[in-house]
C-alpha cells in the first residue's frame, strides 16, 4: 500500500526524522491559513504540493492547461490562488496515464533553503533477505539513472535484522555522503529514524529524495527529509491500524478495489483479451501465452485456489465492466478443486451476467470429464480448448473477429 | 530415491485443526503419506479423524511420533512463530504453506535460521511431493496442498515458485510418460526459506534425478543466481519457464515477490541468464515438458 507524501512525513516525524513544517489540506482557505502561519514563523517561501500517488508531480499538466503540481509561493494570497487552481482539478503526469488523477489534497509546507541534496532509501535486499540502506550524494535526481550512469555514487549497507542499525553504521553512512563535523551526528540521527520507520511500520520501501542539509531562518543548518515516499507491506497492515486508515481508495483503480472485495487479485491492463485463472503464476503465464500468440491481455486475474461460484461470477462482472474486452479466456487447473464445480460456476456466471462475448474455456485436472460435460450441455455458447496454448490461440483469434 | 522426503518420512501438521489444514491433512492421508501427529496449542489429547494424535507443541509431537518434517497451515500472524517452534524442535524439514506472512517476520525467521540444520520450504507455497509407487502415485509423501494424483514416480525433479504452474508442469510430464523424483514448490514470497538454487543443488546430487524443470517468475534475482551456478556446476538437462513476460513494471502480480521494480527482476533478464546456462526455456507454459524431452 502506497502512502501520500504528507502521510509518509507524519510517520517519519514520529520516529524523530526532521521534516519541513507544514500540513495537508483540502480547501484553498485552509491552504491560506497554513501558509500564513508558516510565513509568520519567519519562512520566506512556502511550497504547495499536490498529494497523489505519482512521481513527476512538478512537471504534470492539469486538464484545463494549468501547469505544474508543485508551486513555490511568496505570499499567502499566492498559495490561495495556486490551491484554488489545483484542488478538484485533474492532473496528467508521466506516471498517471492519459486519464490523469484528480487532486483532492495538498501539502502546504515551508520551502527550505537547500544547501545540499542526498538520496536515501531503505528496502529489502532479496538476495540476502536482509534490510538494505542505499545512499547517494547525488540526491534530487532520478536514482535509476544514477545507478546506470554512475553506480559508484550509490553506497549500500546491509543491516543485520536481529541487531538493527547500529549508531556507528549510521555515522559511517553520513561520512560516506561527504558530511563532516556536527552534520555527521545530525545525519546519523535522521538515518536511524528512517530505518526505524521502515522496520517498525512494516514498510516495503522508504525513499527520501532529496534528503537535504537546509538553512533555518536564523542561519543555523540542519538535515531534513524534504520529500518522502513510503509503501507498506499489505500483509502486515493487520498490526498497523492507524496506517491502514491512510489507504486512499481514490488512488486505486475502481475495478481493482471492486475485485479486492471478493478476494480476487485483479490488475487492469490495456489489451482486449480478458483472462480468468486460478493461481498467480498460471495467471501470469496465461497472459504471456495470449501475448505469444499475437493478442494483448486486458487484465491479470487470479481467482485463487478455492474459487467459489460467487467469486467466479464477481470475476465475470468485473471483466465485463472493462469496455475494451473483446473475448474471455478461462484457464483453470483444478488440482484439488473439482473441475465440475468450476464448470458449474462458469455456466452460472455466464448466464447471470448474460455474457455476450466469446468465451474460451480450458479446464484440466480433477473430475475434468464431468466438468467438460457440464459446459457442453449448458447451452451457453463457448469454445473449449484442450491445452493452454490451444486456448490462447483460440481466444486471440476470437478477439480479432 | 528422491530429495527432501520419501515414502518413509514422518510428518506432523501445525494447524491441523483449522479447516484448510484439516482438509489437506485428510488428502495427504488418502494419498498414503505418513502424517503421524498434529499440533494445535491447547488441544493435546484430541485425535484428528480417529487417526492422528494432536499435541500442544512441536517438541512433544515430534518426540512421541518420530516426525522429522512439519507442514505449517497456521494463519499469517502466527506463522513465523510456528516456523521458529519447528526449528527449535530440531525438525529436518519445515514446509510453510501459509500465504500472507509479513516480510519483516520472514526476515527475522531467515536470520534465525542461519546456522540451523533445519531446511525451510516456503512460505506461500504448494509444498513438496515425492510420488509413491501405487496407483496414481499412491503411497508417496505429500506435504502441502498439491494434487497427489497428477504425479507419477520417476526421475524428473521439478522446482517452482508458483503452485498451479507446478501442477501444469507435473501434469505435462505425467501425460508424456515422464515421472518425477520430487516436486518442490518454493513459494512466491520475497523472502523464501529455500531458493531455486538450494533445490537444484539437491537435485544435482540426487543420483536418481535425471533431468530438472525449473519454473520461475518475475521479481528478485533467484533464477539468475541459479542459472549462474548451473552454468558452472550442473550437467543434468534442465528445462525452464519464466512467467510474467507481459507483466507491467511496478505492479505486484498476485505473489508478493512477483514484481519488477527499479528495472530489476524482468522475465527477459531471467530467460537470457537461463539460456546462457544451457537451460532449455519453453516459449509457452504448454511446452515445459516438451522443452525438457528435447534435451533428455
Amino acid at each position: 500500500m502506497n502512502l501520500h507524501e504528507y502521510q509518509a512525513k507524519q510517520l517519519l516525524a514520529q520516529y524523530g526524522v526532521e521534516v519541513p513544517g507544514g500540513q495537508p489540506c483540502t480547501t484553498a482557505n485552509e491552504a491560506r491559513s497554513i501558509a500564513e502561519k508558516l510565513f509568520s514563523e519567519g519562512h520566506e517561501m512556502v511550497v504547495v504540493k499536490i498529494q497523489i500517488h505519482s512521481g513527476g508531480r512538478g512537471k504534470g499538466i492539469f486538464k484545463d492547461g494549468f501547469k505544474g503540481g508543485v508551486h513555490l509561493c511568496k505570499s499567502a494570497d499566492d498559495v490561495f490562488e495556486k490551491a484554488k487552481a489545483m484542488l478538484g482539478n485533474t492532473i496528467v503526469t508521466k506516471q498517471t496515464g492519459e486519464t490523469g488523477r484528480q487532486v483532492n489534497t495538498l501539502l502546504v509546507a515551508s520551502a527550505e533553503k537547500i544547501l545540499s541534496e542526498f538520496y536515501l532509501a531503505v528496502l529489502l535486499d532479496r538476495e540476502s533477505s536482509q534490510p538494505l540502506i542505499m545512499v547517494s550524494s547525488e540526491g534530487g535526481v532520478d536514482i535509476e539513472e544514477v545507478a546506470e550512469t554512475n553506480p559508484n555514487a550509490i553506497i549500500k549497507l546491509q543491516v543485520d535484522p536481529l541487531l538493527g542499525l547500529q549508531a556507528y553504521q549510521a555515522r559511517n553512512l553520513a561520512k560516506a555522503l561527504g558530511l563532516s563535523g556536527k552534520m555527521i551526528q545530525s545525519a546519523a540521527k535522521l538515518i536511524t529514524g528512517i530505518y526505524k520507520t521502515w522496520w517498525e511500520c512494516d514498510a516495503s520501501m522508504v525513499e527520501i529524495n532529496p534528503l537535504c542539509v537546509v538553512e533555518n531562518p536564523d542561519g543555523t543548518t540542519k538535515m531534513a527529509a524534504v520529500d518522502a515516499k513510503i509503501s507498506i507491506d499489505g500483509n502486515a497492515l493487520y498490526r498497523h491500524k492507524k496506517i491502514s486508515e491512510m489507504r486512499d481508495l481514490n488512488e486505486e483503480a475502481e475495478l481493482e478495489v471492486e475485485a479486492s472485495k471478493f478476494d480476487l487479485n485483479y490488475i487492469k491492463l490495456d489489451g482486449n483479451v480478458a483472462c480468468l485463472v486460478n493461481g498467480a503464476g498460471l495467471a501470469m503465464a496465461t497472459m504471456d501465452a495470449i501475448k505469444h500468440f499475437g493478442g494483448d491481455p486486458a487484465n491479470f486475474l487470479d481467482v485463487g485456489g478455492g474459487a467459489t461460484k460467487e467469486q467466479v461470477t464477481a470475476a465475470f462482472q468485473i471483466i465485463l465492466k472493462d469496455p475494451n474486452v473483446k473475448a474471455i479466456l478461462v484457464n483453470i487447473f483444478g488440482g484439488i478443486m473439482n473441475c465440475n464445480t468450476i464448470a458449474e460456476g462458469v455456466v452460472a456466471a455466464a448466464s447471470e451476467t448474460q455474457l455476450w462475448l466469446p468465451l474460451v474455456v480450458r479446464l484440466e485436472g480433477n473430475n475434468v470429464d464431468a466438468g467438460r460435460k457440464t459446459l457442453s450441455e449448458s447451452g451457453i455458447t463457448l469454445i473449449t480448448a484442450d491445452s493452454l496454448a490451444d486456448a490462447a490461440k483460440k481466444v486471440v483469434s476470437e478477439a480479432k473477429v | 530415491m528422491a530429495i527432501l522426503v520419501n515414502s518413509d518420512t514422518k510428518v506432523l501438521v501445525q494447524g491441523i485443526t483449522g479447516s484448510f489444514g484439516g482438509r489437506h491433512t485428510q488428502l495427504s492421508l488418502e494419498y498414503g503419506s505418513q502424517i503421524v501427529a498434529g499440533v494445535t496449542p491447547g488441544k493435546s489429547g484430541q485425535v484428528f479423524e480417529d487417526k492422528v494424535p494432536i499435541f500442544d507443541n512441536v517438541k512433544e509431537a515430534s518426540k512421541e511420533s518420530g516426525a522429522t518434517a512439519s507442514a505449517i497451515f497456521v494463519p499469517p500472524p502466527f506463522a513465523a512463530d510456528a516456523i521458529l517452534e519447528a526449528v527449535d524442535a530440531g525438525l529436518d524439514l519445515v514446509v510453510a504453506i501459509t500465504e500472507g506472512i509479513p516480510v519483516r517476520d520472514m526476515i527475522e525467521v531467515k536470520a534465525a535460521l542461519r546456522g540451523s540444520s533445519t531446511r525451510l520450504i516456503g512460505p506461500n507455497c504448494p509444498g513438496v511431493v515425492t510420488p509413491g509407487t501405487g496407483e496414481n502415485s499412491y503411497g508417496g509423501c505429500r506435504i502441502g496442498i498439491a494434487p497427489g494424483y497428477i504425479h507419477k514416480p520417476g526421475d524428473i525433479g521439478v522446482v517452482s515458485r508458483s503452485g498451479t504452474l507446478t501442477y501444469e508442469a507435473v501434469w505435462q510430464l505425467t501425460s508424456n510418460g515422464l515421472g518425477q523424483s520430487t516436486c518442490v514448490g518454493i513459494g512466491g514470497d520475497p523472502v523464501p526459506g529455500s531458493t531455486h538454487l538450494d533445490i537444484i543443488k539437491l537435485f544435482n546430487e540426487d543420483p536418481e534425478t535425471r533431468g530438472i524443470i525449473m519454473i520461475g517468475e518475475i521479481g528478485g534475482s533467484a533464477e539468475e543466481e541459479a542459472a549462474a551456478w548451473i552454468k558452472e556446476n550442473c550437467n543434468k538437462p534442465i528445462a525452464g519457464f519464466i512467467a510474467g513476460t507481459t507483466a507491467p513494471p511496478g505492479r505486484r502480480m498476485g505473489h508478493a515477490g512477483a514484481i519488477v521494480s527499479g528495472g530489476k527482476g524482468t522475465a527477459k533478464a531471467k530467460i537470457e541468464a537461463m539460456e546462457d546456462a544451457g537451460i532449455s526455456v519453453a516459449e509457452t507454459p504448454s511446452q515445459m515438458a516438451e522443452a525438457l524431452i528435447k534435451i533428455l
